[in-house]
């Protein structure tokens, strides 16, 4: 028999098992789920495997020589001892090295690109804006540059939201209710999305109903 | 010794990339790249630590004959059968003239990923579209002025960004047209706020990140 | 036997529907009755609503099947209009000479094809059309194999199976790599050293495309898929700040808000969110695919989404009323 074929109706099987939990949870549901936790863990598995620790670790390692490598494979091994009660704490020190590689990166980067590069293109265009751009641009300018302080000014949460203080921080609140919203606006497109892309396989490639 | 060492790794770790940021030349730049390859190579093994310890929380249920424990044999049944089909293709693929990749169309690994992973993962996450229309219609209401700000934004968002918005308002000038309105809300409003979270969450993760690499937070220590 | 009715009754329906002529595509009439019916069905809704009569969730369910399934039988066109976002990242493509060197980074899963696979196909296109040449690399380990289905697809193509292209001089995968942000900081210095050999397991220096190709410096635009972490936001903190490339993306809906600030302060050369994003980048760049399909779906679910949220506000109204006259 085609595996193409088998393979259509399993994926469809699969599709349909997950989908009966929006009637109600079932045991079809739960076998669909069991699979999926399994084969996910599995794809993972093996693809970490070829991809970083065969293609980067061993390839680096035994064909081209580069035995510092071997610091990693070593701090990874120590991850593993995690599984082992008594001696789990050795997973403490390459947990320790992410930690903190993590720390150290995200600290420079979101600094520059999330804080200062925001506040300077929020500066920047202001100023371009009053000094040459259309009526259009300078309001959405200004926009911007009133939203982002007063959203601000919300966040800063030492001060009593009381009075004039108060008061800004209430814009602060509205401008962020609309970012709120437009992202709710966006998230429901995202799940429809997902949703359409299950029933074009259905239609399309299992029942064949549409082209 | 068991938590100074791992406080002394995390200050290393932390201080070279950061060190590196201003003086991107030797010996810094060594050292960064000495420490994203063995990043790279720790992340592959803390994804193994994931996959075994579901083996082993799933093999203890079935030798206690737990409840629910034909649910941990099927999810050890599944685990193993694609780890073997892509454990066969990628050794196979390796002594191929010319190699082939164990993701090739045509192999087992692939013939499992497009039909019993990829409909698994997209439908788990395609059934929340059920869930946010349902609780769209229970619980989004305009209560007070913030609420109702909420709504009209994703109001407009909503039908400005789907060609029914343009064909419903196209007889109006173009800049009073739904898209026009959807487009200026998501260039302007949107990344006013936008703007504020993210330079929030930035000083926010400045200052957390200090914290963890001068060792005044332990909480990745614990346990 | 009331336990299996519901599965008796799902099996005749799946048997009918296989039985039935295909394709199956409604004429204009039929689809504006279908929209007129789904349009009274929703009144119902709200007299029902206005009434005190709440109405289940599994009728909500039904209602969101029905307006995502019943447009796939339709033949209504709508107009798409291409958003400035859209129009900044097909136009810095477009600038793009004959044997720019493109980095494609795939950095999404199979939940996130039906936004971004779309985007996919229609880059991918559009890259061989121009002769571009492509690297393609993924931060998450699904990402190299969308990308190969994608190139699967676009080489079956009359115009783009003629070039005869070639993997290796035209086109490489230089398939995933873990380490999310540090693969992109161990990039900005060598290429090489995070991808010592493609997903073939060629070493690098063997790759006719990759010679003279070291770091960010030597390519000319780097086009992002992102579904979220890493992503986007690591490709700009990284990528853009610190190594000066030039970064599109293609995002999907759920993102795409967050990463509006970038744009703004141009790190980011232009945006295609969603599901109307992806609809409007194959309406740029003329390859017009599955998105265009399903964004009369899109709109229909939207606007069952806008009914429902009107109803229960409408209901919250009504309930006001009646308090305040009660009160009074």
């Amino acid at each position: 028999m085609d595996s193409a074929l088998i393979g259509t109706w399993l994926a469809a099987l699969l599709t349909l098992g997950i989908m009966s939990f929006i009637y109600k949870d079932n045991l079809y549901y739960k076998v669909c789920e069991a699979i999926f936790i399994g084969i996910s863990a599995g794809y993972w598995f093996i693809t970490y495997f070829w991809d970083s620790l065969y293609r980067k670790a061993w390839v680096g390692i035994v064909h081209q020589g580069d035995y510092i490598l071997l610091g990693g494979v070593i701090l990874g091994a120590m991850m593993l001892t995690r599984l082992f009660g008594k001696i789990g704490w050795i997973a403490r020190w390459p947990l320790a090295f992410i930690v903190g590689a993590t720390a150290g990166l995200k600290m420079m980067v979101y600094f520059t690109t999330n804080a200062m590069a925001q506040v300077h293109g929020t500066v920047n265009d202001m100023m371009a804006a009053f000094s040459g751009g259309d009526l259009y641009d300078l309001i959405g300018r200004l926009v911007i540059l009133i939203g982002t302080v007063t959203g601000l000014i919300y966040f800063y949460f030492s001060k009593e939201h009381k009075g004039v203080f108060g008061g800004v921080a209430k814009v602060g609140t509205w401008f962020l209710m609309i970012t709120f919203g437009a992202s709710f606006g966006y998230t429901v497109m995202s799940r429809m999305s997902l949703l359409l892309g299950r029933i074009d396989f259905l239609l399309t490639d299992w029942l064949k109903l549409v082209k | 010794m068991k938590r100074e060492i791992p406080l002394i790794i995390t200050f290393v770790a932390g201080v070279a990339f950061v060190l590196q940021y201003f003086i991107p030349h030797y010996p810094f730049s060594r050292f960064e790249n000495i420490f994203s390859d063995w990043f790279a190579i720790v992340g592959a093994f803390a994804i193994w630590l994931g996959a075994l310890s579901l083996m082993k929380l799933s093999l203890l249920n079935i030798s206690k004959k737990s409840h629910d424990w034909p649910i941990s044999l099927v999810i050890i049944i599944c685990f193993l059968s694609i780890v073997i089909a892509g454990a066969i293709d990628g050794y196979h693929g390796l002594n191929n003239v010319p190699a082939t990749s164990f993701r090739d169309p045509g192999t087992n690994f692939d013939w499992l990923y497009q039909n019993v992973y990829t409909p698994l993962s997209s439908t788990m996450f395609a059934i929340l579209a059920f869930f946010v229309a349902s609780a769209s219609y229970r619980a989004f209401r305009a209560r007070n002025t913030a609420a109702t700000l909420l709504l009209f934004s994703a109001f407009f968002v909503m039908i400005g960004r789907v060609p029914v918005g343009d064909y419903l308002s196209g007889w109006l000038p173009e800049r009073m047209q739904l898209s026009h309105w959807a487009n200026w809300l998501m260039a302007f409003p949107n990344t006013a706020g936008q703007r504020a979270v993210m330079i929030g969450i930035a000083l926010g993760t400045v200052s957390t990140s200090l914290r963890i690499m001068l060792g005044i937070e332990r909480s990745h220590l614990e346990g | 036997m009331k336990k299996y009715y519901y599965w008796f009754i799902l099996i005749a329906l799946i048997i009918v529907l296989i039985l039935l002529p295909k394709p199956l595509i409604v004429s204009p009439t039929v689809s504006t009755t279908l929209t007129v019916l789904l349009g009274l069905a929703l009144v119902v809704v709200l007299v029902l609503t206005l009434r005190g009569h709440m109405i289940g969730r599994r009728t909500v369910f039904l209602f969101i099947g029905m307006s995502l399934t019943l447009p796939f039988f339709m033949n209504f066109q709508m107009p798409i209009k291409v958003s400035p976002e859209v129009q900044t990242l097909f136009d810095a493509m477009a600038k793009l000479p004959s044997g720019s060197k493109v980095l494609a980074a795939f950095d999404y899963d199979p939940p996130s094809a039906p936004e971004l696979q779309p985007q996919a196909e229609a880059f991918m296109a559009y890259a061989f059309k121009h002769d571009l040449k492509v690297i393609i690399m993924g931060l998450w380990p699904q990402g190299p194999q969308q990308a190969n289905m994608a190139i699967a697809k676009v080489l079956q193509q009359p115009g783009i199976r003629a070039k005869n292209l070639r993997y290796g001089v035209d086109y490489v995968n230089l398939g995933f790599q873990s380490g999310n942000e540090f693969v992109i900081q161990r990039m900005g210095t060598s290429f090489s050293g995070m991808f010592p050999r493609d997903i073939y397991n060629t070493d690098y220096d063997k790759i006719p495309l990759l010679n003279g190709v070291e770091n960010f410096s030597n390519i000319d635009f780097v086009f992002n898929l992102s579904a979220g972490y890493p992503g986007t936001v690591e490709w700009v903190q990284i990528a853009v700040d610190r190594y000066g490339v030039k970064v599109g993306a293609g995002n999907t809906a759920v993102q795409a808000p967050s990463v509006y600030p970038y744009l703004s302060s141009h790190k980011l050369t232009g945006l295609a969110g969603g599901m109307s994003g992806a609809a409007e980048f194959e309406q740029a760049t003329k390859e017009i695919g599955k998105a265009n399909t399903y964004i009369l779906s899109q709109s229909f679910s939207h606007m069952v989404v806008i009914a429902f949220i009107i109803i229960g506000n409408a209901a919250l109204f009504v309930s006001y009323r009646k308090s305040k006259q009660k009160g009074a």
